[in-house]
């Protein structure tokens, strides 16, 4: 047994500002789950990227590409049997050999999370304002001081009325407030790294993109790095300045969000910009991309990609593509890159 | 909330009449009645057919019933005629050393069945989940006289420590109270272990984890709450069962409850008795399940406000 201050100790120690590098730097990371009769399959596969300080980075994918696994993987809270290896470079210290109690103590204070539905994610036995104060509870503060901090984080996610909404339960909010006062539980360790899990995907259209401003607003101001995940290619460009795109527990692309997005290095990123339907400019519908997507479980051989590839080879087939850099900034994991980004 | 209550009270007056008119029916459906039961085998006709008129056994089965109907309705459960005093008041006296054991055996299950549920649910498929899931099993699968008369043979004539039947100081209760509390024990803690580890599984839970609480922490401070809504719904009505189950415990140890009297009425077609006595279980499992959903409303918020 851990004694009960330790938690509490590492927590207010964190890493000084001044270190060098990316506050996160994934190296590496696999991922492998338990499959059916007691194989194992490999739903991450030596993921790598950076998210820089004071940085949103748009992590896309399909369902199924290892996105939310990478998320839970850097929070420590992968699903059970689970293993990890590579390393998660938290200012320069490796979260997957660190111990259980040192996890905890990054987890919510250093480190937090966004999950995408909050009214599951929200206890429905406890009081908003219990739950987004629990942090400042179990370091001890005086019951004024935890209720004034409530009041002052559910105000920061934008809860209209914050001091009578810290007594509603969670079924009695809306949609909308609710994922307020989730991001409100977020916040309430002071972390600085966010990891937002689809944020939007279970609101309503019109309350999605205030949620996403709110969301682009807090790590502006408060300076914070944000991971956004999301299969929602319109939600990343709104809000991230650097995307990775995910494909079969693979990183194919990365790079600045703007360039990645209107000229990719690789033929999936340009699959998945064709299959978004441009609203504004009212032209054809949009291409949904061909052929199902892969899983971790049956991933094809060579690049993953290949099977639904409008430029695939006989390379493709047979040689995993590494991730390098194919113009200044610019890393994909296509062996034509050059070919698909063009002259 | 109010709401509710009075719509559970009427569900509750339904059952009760359900349950007056089955046992009023199962105990005129028994061979042989209270006259010959009396008056021996060898009494004349005639003696018995003037016991049965007195007694009101005489008139169609239709016409007792409404009679008895109305008596209940007025609160009067009728004469024992073996006894010679109202029924009820014969049941009353009784009450006492039932609930004395039950209540007894209620707690002794709740508070060893939810923290065995609680050490197993809290890791499923570990090595403490192994050993309380076989334990439940073994509690659950002998049958109740075989385990009181095993903890006799033990602790009363094997060891000495505790007196074997009657009544008289607490550790006459000790016995009979475990063996009652055994099975419930049993099913108290499979339900607590299930329901606990379902809610470990759910969303908010995770996000318990993900403000770094311990595991301790998470359990008592967000999944307990949650996982107690089933198993006070299923207290509520074993508490119930175990008024029944007490029947049994109390002829293995001689114990002057209710058990002992509805034994007996039965055997001797004491009709008011027997019926006195399941209109009083009945009650009090109709009280016990409003106190239970009570109880959840207080539990989940949802339930309180109507919105579930």
């Amino acid at each position: 047994m851990i004694p009960a201050g330790t938690a509490r100790e590492h927590g207010l120690t964190k890493p000084s500002p001044a270190t060098d590098g990316p506050p996160l730097r994934i190296d590496g990371l696999v991922v492998d789950l338990p499959g059916p009769r007691g194989t194992r399959v490999r739903v991450v596969d030596g993921v790598s990227f950076d998210v820089p300080r004071a940085t949103t980075v748009g992590l896309i994918g399909e369902s199924g590409s290892g996105k939310t696994m990478t998320a839970q993987a850097i929070l420590g809270l992968p699903p059970e049997g689970a293993t990890l290896s590579g390393r998660l470079l938290w200012h320069g210290e490796d979260l997957i050999a660190a111990d259980p109690p040192r996890r905890r103590a990054v987890r919510g204070r250093e480190i937090a999370m966004i999950f995408q539905d909050p009214l599951a994610a929200l206890n429905p036995t406890q009081r908003i304002g219990r739950q987004v104060g629990e942090i400042p509870r179990r370091d001890r503060l005086p019951r004024a001081e935890v209720s004034r901090r409530v009041v002052e984080l559910l105000d920061r996610a934008g809860v209209p009325e914050p001091k009578r909404r810290m007594r509603a339960y969670p079924h009695e909010l809306s949609g909308g407030l609710r994922q307020r006062a989730m991001i409100a539980v977020a916040l309430a360790g002071k972390p600085s790294l966010l990891l937002a899990d689809e944020p939007t995907t279970a609101l309503d259209v019109t309350v999605q993109s205030r949620i996403l401003r709110l969301l682009a607003d807090i790590q502006e101001t408060e300076g914070l790095s944000m991971l956004l995940v999301s299969h929602d290619l319109r939600v990343v460009s709104h809000v991230a300045e650097r995307v990775v795109v995910m494909y079969a527990g693979r990183v194919c692309e990365r790079g600045p969000a703007r360039d990645v997005l209107r000229r990719p290095a690789h033929p999936y990123t340009a699959a998945l910009v064709r299959s978004v339907p441009a609203v504004r400019t009212r032209t054809a519908l949009a291409d949904p991309l061909p052929g199902a997507p892969a899983t971790p479980a049956n991933r094809p051989a060579g690049c993953a990609f290949h099977p639904r590839c409008p430029l695939a080879r006989a390379r493709c087939r047979g040689e995993v593509p590494a991730v390098r850099e194919v113009a200044p900034g610019r890393w994909s994991a296509c062996h034509f890159a050059q070919e698909v980004l063009g002259p | 909330m109010i709401r509710m209550i009075v719509q559970r009270l009427l569900i509750g007056v339904f059952v009760m009449w359900g349950a007056a008119s089955l046992i009023f029916l199962i105990v005129r459906a028994a061979p042989g009645d209270p006259a010959t039961v009396l008056l021996g085998p060898d009494a004349d006709r005639g003696r018995i057919d003037e016991l049965r008129a007195t007694l009101g056994l005489d008139r169609s089965l239709g016409a007792q019933y409404l009679s008895y109907l109305g008596d209940v309705s007025r609160l009067d459960f009728g004469e024992s005629h073996r006894l010679g005093r109202p029924a009820m008041d014969a049941v009353l006296d009784r009450l006492p050393a039932t609930i004395d054991l039950t209540l007894t055996a209620t707690a002794i299950a709740v508070i060893v069945g939810l923290t065995l549920g609680l050490l197993a649910g809290g890791r499923p498929g570990g090595p403490l989940d192994r050993v309380v899931s076989a334990c439940t099993i073994a509690l659950q699968s002998f049958p109740t006289f075989w385990i009181g008369i095993m903890l006799v043979l033990v602790f009363a004539l094997g060891l000495r420590l505790l007196p074997s039947s009657g009544v008289g100081t607490p550790q006459h209760l000790v016995l009979p109270a475990v063996t009652l509390s055994f099975p419930f024990i049993a099913i108290i803690a499979r339900l607590t272990r299930t329901s606990i580890a379902e809610t470990m599984r759910e969303g908010y839970v995770r996000t318990a984890r993900s403000k770094g609480l311990t595991e301790r922490q998470v359990l008592v401070g967000h999944a307990l709450r949650n996982s107690l809504i089933p198993v006070v719904t299923v207290v509520g009505v074993q508490v119930g069962a175990l008024v029944g189950g007490a029947v049994i415990v109390e002829n293995v140890f001689a114990w002057p409850g209710l058990g002992s009297l509805v034994v007996d009425a039965v055997a001797n077609r004491d009709y008011a008795v027997v019926q006195g006595v399941t209109l009083l279980i009945a009650g009090i499992v109709v009280v016990l399940n409003l106190m239970a959903d009570l109880l959840i409303a207080q539990l989940d918020p949802r339930i309180r406000t109507g919105a579930v």
